[in-house]
């Protein structure tokens, strides 16, 4: 049996480079003015995935669930590799905690059937929760690898992997029956460029959302049809699965799915605490040191 | 009396080779002015190989029961061994509150024993309490309000699960204080059945590394930490010989981490170590919340900023606008002279 590797894959806001008008005056957040990047965990766990198929061969499959736009991610992974990608996406999933999310992912993979491992980022830089990965697992029946910092073994006879991961001051080697989720830190695994000849290909791959934006009023649903099969055909499809085609319960998605519930946000409105203006010039660190010693912060 | 008392917040007591890790005491310090609230018990919950011993400690610090998983299958940690335990133990006894460090081990298995239970998790909060609120006219009692800054910083969000009976958190170290043991403090010992399916156990550790720590942010009383405004090699150097000079620990915000600059076990901030020093010097740290929640605490705090604007001065009691190139060399230099 060839290799299946499946990855969970996440669109997110570039939190990194919040300018000012990314915040409301009520403290909420623009989402629309931030930029959206690939999650960095995700993007090696992509690259170990596709590391893992070019010495076993096999198939990988990107997963994601998000707004329609994160087709974009999902192209990229195409350009490094990837050979399906599928986007779950619906409105009912909106709002969803990681309890919701994995839950939906979880259904998905079902969806998509056999599998022998499947890869995450440790933690998506929007939220930092670490959790949808270990959730997803447990919903899946399946073990887990957390902070996994590097594949040393896969056995496909024996159906055994073997990885590093980190612990406290230290790490530890595991050996994990298939199949098994493993969620992967920064720096486990510099992503590739893109395929020059996989953008081309896949630059034109679409998914239904944007398929639909295309057809106007001038066209009929037939012609929609055709269109999808079309695509599918060329091998362009991005697969696009709502709540009905993973077959998940909407009292279980999104915000109705999810047990936290944010309660209260404030902005972060600094005090603007008095502070003692020290030149940078040696009397006047001469006269701060001075009173710390005095104050006993020092010796 | 006690006895009477509902047992309703519990801690994950969470130990490596016999030792017991420091955010599991602190955190039973703070469930105990959680259980107050709450008219409950605080009950810790351990497994391992043989460490009833440790329970002595759980007690000091604030439990009143210890369930004790006791079994040489649970020697080291592994992902499903300690989280499938844990779920049936949870789902038999429903307590309210349940809190993890926020460990390599402690963010392993509470997703899935909040995914098991259908519980709510809240990862790395800074702050809890518990209140009753109000909600759509309906009242719900000991919410557990789980604070936390969100969203790169820029606010901070307060979590709560008022539509499930089981509410968790994870806790970084050193984010709550720990109190003085008490050894006078008695408690009980609740033998919990360890009982495990073949699969449960199939993944095995083939090798483990663990060095002792040779950093002790929590435990230095002064403090030199860089940012992203010492971003290269020479000036994080600058920072390192200040530190050296006055006998301090050397630290980094995540800026510093990310950049290669430091080592991750040195960083100070919500995903790292929460420090209180008597002297914290911010170098080159503009001063998000994430790292203030880290910080903030410090006796007296220094910034150097080259950005009059940056925040960090917001918490500082010494504010020094300058280049870092300039700066710590004049106050090395100064500290020195005083010493003579």
């Amino acid at each position: 049996m060839s290799l299946h590797t499946i990855v969970l894959v996440k669109q997110v806001p570039d939190t990194s480079n919040i300018s000012g008008d990314v915040m409301r005056p009520d403290g909420t957040v623009n989402r629309a003015r931030l930029p959206a990047i690939f999650n960095p965990e995700d993007q090696e766990a992509l690259e170990l995935a596709l590391r893992l198929k070019d010495k076993h061969g096999g198939k990988v499959t990107a997963l994601t669930m998000g707004p329609p736009n994160a087709a974009n991610m999902l192209r990229e992974c195409l350009y490094m590799g990837a050979d399906r990608a599928i986007l779950v996406s619906d409105r009912r999933f909106a709002a969803a905690d990681t309890l919701a999310t994995s839950y939906a992912l979880h259904k998905a993979v079902h969806r998509i059937g056999e599998y022998d491992l499947i890869f995450g980022g440790r933690q998506a830089i929007d939220g930092d929760t670490a959790q949808v990965g270990p959730q997803t697992a447990e919903k899946l029946g399946i073990p887990q690898i957390t902070y996994t910092l590097e594949v040393q073994n896969l056995d496909l006879k024996k159906r055994t992997v073997r990885a590093k991961r980190a612990i406290k001051n230290g790490y530890e080697i595991l050996e994990a029956p298939l199949p098994v989720l493993l969620t992967v830190t920064k720096d486990a695994a510099e992503p590739r460029p893109f395929d020059v000849r996989r953008l081309c290909t896949y630059k034109r791959a679409q998914s239904r959302f944007e398929i639909e934006a295309t057809v106007d009023d001038s066209h009929d649903l037939v012609w929609m049809d055709e269109l999808m099969e079309k695509i599918k055909a060329d091998d362009l499809l991005i697969e696009t699965w709502n709540i009905e085609d993973i077959d998940a319960d909407v009292q279980w998605c999104g915000l109705a799915g999810s047990p936290t519930k944010v309660h209260k946000v404030e902005n972060v409105i600094l005090s603007g605490a008095e502070f003692k203006k020290v030149p940078a010039t040696p009397e006047g660190m001469n006269d701060m040191i001075t009173e710390l010693m005095q104050d006993h912060i020092f010796g | 009396m006690r006895s009477q008392l509902k047992d309703m917040v519990w801690v994950f007591a969470e130990q490596t080779d016999g030792v017991m890790a420091d955010v599991s005491l602190e955190l039973l310090h703070k469930a105990r002015t959680l259980a107050e609230k709450m008219n409950s018990q605080v009950s810790a919950v351990l497994l391992g190989d043989k460490v009833e011993g440790l329970s002595k400690t759980l007690f000091a610090h604030g439990a009143d029961n210890v369930y004790l998983l006791d079994d040489a299958e649970l020697k080291d940690f592994r992902s499903m061994p300690y989280a499938n335990l844990i779920t049936n133990l949870v789902e038999e006894k429903r307590p309210r509150v349940v809190l993890f460090g926020a460990t390599h081990i402690g963010r392993d298995i509470a997703p899935r024993v909040a995914s098991h239970t259908r519980s709510g998790l809240t990862a790395d909060c800074t702050e809890l309490k518990i209140k009753t609120l109000t909600i759509r006219k309906v009242e719900h009692e000991d919410l557990l309000l789980q604070i936390r800054p969100a969203f790169g910083g820029n606010i901070i969000a307060t979590i709560i699960s008022p539509d499930v009976e089981i509410q968790m958190a994870t806790i970084r170290e050193g984010v709550m204080e720990m109190g003085e043991p008490d050894a006078s403090r008695k408690g009980i010992i609740i033998p919990v059945k360890v009982e495990l399916d073949p699969v449960e156990v199939a993944v095995k550790i083939i090798e483990k590394h663990q060095e002792a720590s040779s950093v002790n942010l929590k435990g230095a009383p002064i403090i030199v930490a860089g940012g992203y405004g010492a971003d290269t090699p020479e000036k994080f150097q600058l920072i390192k010989d200040l530190a050296k000079v006055l006998g301090a620990e050397v630290a980094g915000s995540r800026a510093a981490v990310d950049a290669g600059l430091i080592d991750s076990e040195r960083q100070v901030g919500q995903t790292g170590t929460t420090v209180r020093p008597k002297l914290y010097i911010a170098v080159g740290i503009s001063g998000a919340i994430q790292h203030r929640a880290g910080m903030q605490e410090s006796q007296k705090i220094i910034a150097i900023n080259s950005d009059a604007e940056a925040p960090i001065f917001q918490v500082a009691h010494y504010g020094i606008h300058g280049d870092l190139t300039d700066v710590i060399p004049k106050l090395i230099a100064a500290y020195k002279s005083q010493l003579h």
